[in-house]
């Protein structure tokens, strides 16, 4: 059962709920997109991957179009970049890791379901992001 | 082909102004290229005027005259102003124009570019989510660079102490205090690995060329400067570029090689030709990547080059001699013709205490940005 408290920031983005989401992506003429461009054949993208660059996002983004419930004193850095989907793409995201000591370019990230802010209502709005992933050596 | 050649230069310096009118600071900008060029507007026949935040910056006739010559605004992301460069060239290519004018004026408001994602196609969650940046690309895409060729985090610091220290001795610059590159490592980061002095921030300011027939040149200046190419190019399918949600695993080369590359082939030069450079600074890590990407060194190089400081003033190729992006700010109408403004004076050896030695002949600027645009100019005496 869906928490009835979370929602996600935008439909089509992942298979949601799930014990094990996918990202959605689409494909065309042999060319896969993320996010799914309309028209085009739905593909769930690999869950695994390995980390082909971050870096860090260290201030507030601009606001809107940034809707965490944060302010520029309580944010909360994190890091960013490309996961390499094995035979897919580069996906964009965020990764759970903030610190960037502990990120290296090649390690194996797992995709994740995380809120990222929470509505005045109580609402958690639920992205996605890649996390190291369990096992591995790194 | 018919030459052009650039007979006049102005600079509305880049910084912050207040209350000022964007308007009234291309005019100014405007005004002291025609002064330069010893003429007067009434004599130019077309203009290609550039800005962001001016959504008419064609108004500037107001300022300048209303003498009915064609004149259109100019907007192209961060390569606005080779663009407008570009078109004067073909305006007079094409015959329409004998006389034509590039202007650029920007006047934006502090912090990072904030807008929108659907203004560039992207989905609302992009933007909700805190990945509709520009700064993040250029932390990741140097991340990568230094993890694969080798680079140091003290090469970075190095640019930026680099074009701080032009900036010093620029008395048109933005910023003009030198920063140690101790200072520069230790000072806050803004997106790992590149802190806080190590970027450009957005601000105000015009720049502003006169353009002519070759053949009419010495009406107008004894140095004229020669425009040998003004290439634009966008991104292929598989470029590594900005406010990108994903990306093919194949990848392509930045449209900054493509712009560079036909930039040496029109003006049959190479990069080992070239006496004084303009990279786009947009960060450290960029200007370290553009000198590959323009040809100048292989990937990988710059870490020696850096450390022998080749690109210092007196150096084998000095680069950002009037502190680039980095001291002067991205007023992004304008800042692609700051660039030719500085190219000028440097081959016409008016370039004061920042004068590269050895008289230099052969100039060469580039810019690149959103949305995957590049442009590259090269000029002579």
């Amino acid at each position: 059962m869906p928490n009835p408290t979370q929602q996600v920031v935008a439909d089509g983005l992942f298979t949601w709920p799930s014990s094990e989401p996918s990202l959605i992506g689409s494909e065309q003429d042999g060319v896969l997109s993320f996010p799914a461009r309309p028209g085009e054949r739905e593909v769930l993208l690999a869950r695994r991957g390995t980390l082909w660059g971050f870096t860090t996002q260290q201030f507030r983004p601009p606001s809107p179009p940034y809707d965490g419930d944060d302010t520029p004193e309580t944010f909360q850095p994190y890091a960013l970049g490309y996961v390499e989907l094995p035979g897919q793409l580069l996906v964009q995201a965020r990764f759970t890791e903030p610190d960037p000591d502990r990120l290296r370019i090649g390690q194996e990230m797992e995709l994740r379901i995380i809120p990222y802010t929470t509505r005045p209502d109580g609402t958690e709005i639920l992205t996605y992001a890649f996390a190291p992933a369990e096992g591995d050596p790194s | 082909m018919t030459e052009v050649a650039i007979v006049g230069v102005g600079l509305h310096p880049f910084g912050r102004y207040g209350d000022k009118l964007c308007l009234q600071m291309g005019a100014e900008a405007a005004k002291a290229a025609l002064t330069d060029a010893g003429t007067e507007w009434s004599r130019v026949q077309s203009a290609f005027v550039g800005s962001y935040e001016v959504s008419n910056p064609d108004a500037v006739v107001g300022w300048l005259g209303l003498t009915g010559v064609p004149v259109r605004g100019v907007f192209n992301g961060c390569a606005t102003g080779g663009t407008s460069l570009q078109m004067a060239v073909q305006a007079i290519h094409q015959g329409e124009a004998d006389v034509a004018m590039a202007i650029g004026m920007d006047k934006h408001p502090r912090g990072a570019f904030a807008a929108d994602p659907s203004v560039v196609g992207l989905p609302d969650w992009y933007g909700q989510t805190g990945m509709f940046l520009t700064t993040h690309f250029f932390g990741t895409k140097i991340n990568r660079y230094m993890h694969e060729h080798g680079i140091s985090a003290e090469s970075l610091a190095r640019i930026a102490a680099k074009n701080l220290g032009n900036g010093a001795i620029n008395p048109q610059a933005w910023r003009r205090k030198a920063v140690s590159v101790e200072e520069i490592l230790a000072a806050e980061v803004v997106n790992y690995p590149l802190t806080r002095y190590m970027y450009c921030g957005p601000d105000e300011g015009a720049a502003a060329l006169v353009l002519c027939r070759g053949d009419l040149a010495r009406e107008f200046t004894s140095a004229p400067v020669f425009v040998r190419a003004a290439e634009l190019r966008s991104r292929r399918y598989g470029a590594f570029e900005v406010q990108s949600p994903s990306l093919p695993l194949e990848s392509a080369p930045s449209p900054t090689v493509d712009a560079s590359r036909s930039a040496y082939e029109a003006a049959g030069v190479g990069p080992e030709d070239i006496d004084v450079a303009q990279l786009q600074d947009t960060d450290a890590g960029s200007e370290l990547i553009h000198m590959a990407e323009n040809g100048f060194c292989a990937d990988g190089e710059q870490e020696k080059w850096i450390a022998e400081g080749a690109t210092e003033i007196g150096g084998r190729l000095p680069i950002n001699t009037d502190g680039g992006l980095i001291a002067n700010g991205e007023p992004i109408g304008a800042s692609g013709l700051r660039q030719v403004y500085e190219i000028v004076l440097q081959l016409q050896g008016r370039a004061g205490e920042r004068q590269v030695p050895n008289d230099p002949s052969i100039g060469y600027t580039h810019l690149y940005g959103v949305p995957g645009a590049a442009a590259v100019s090269i000029l002579s005496r």
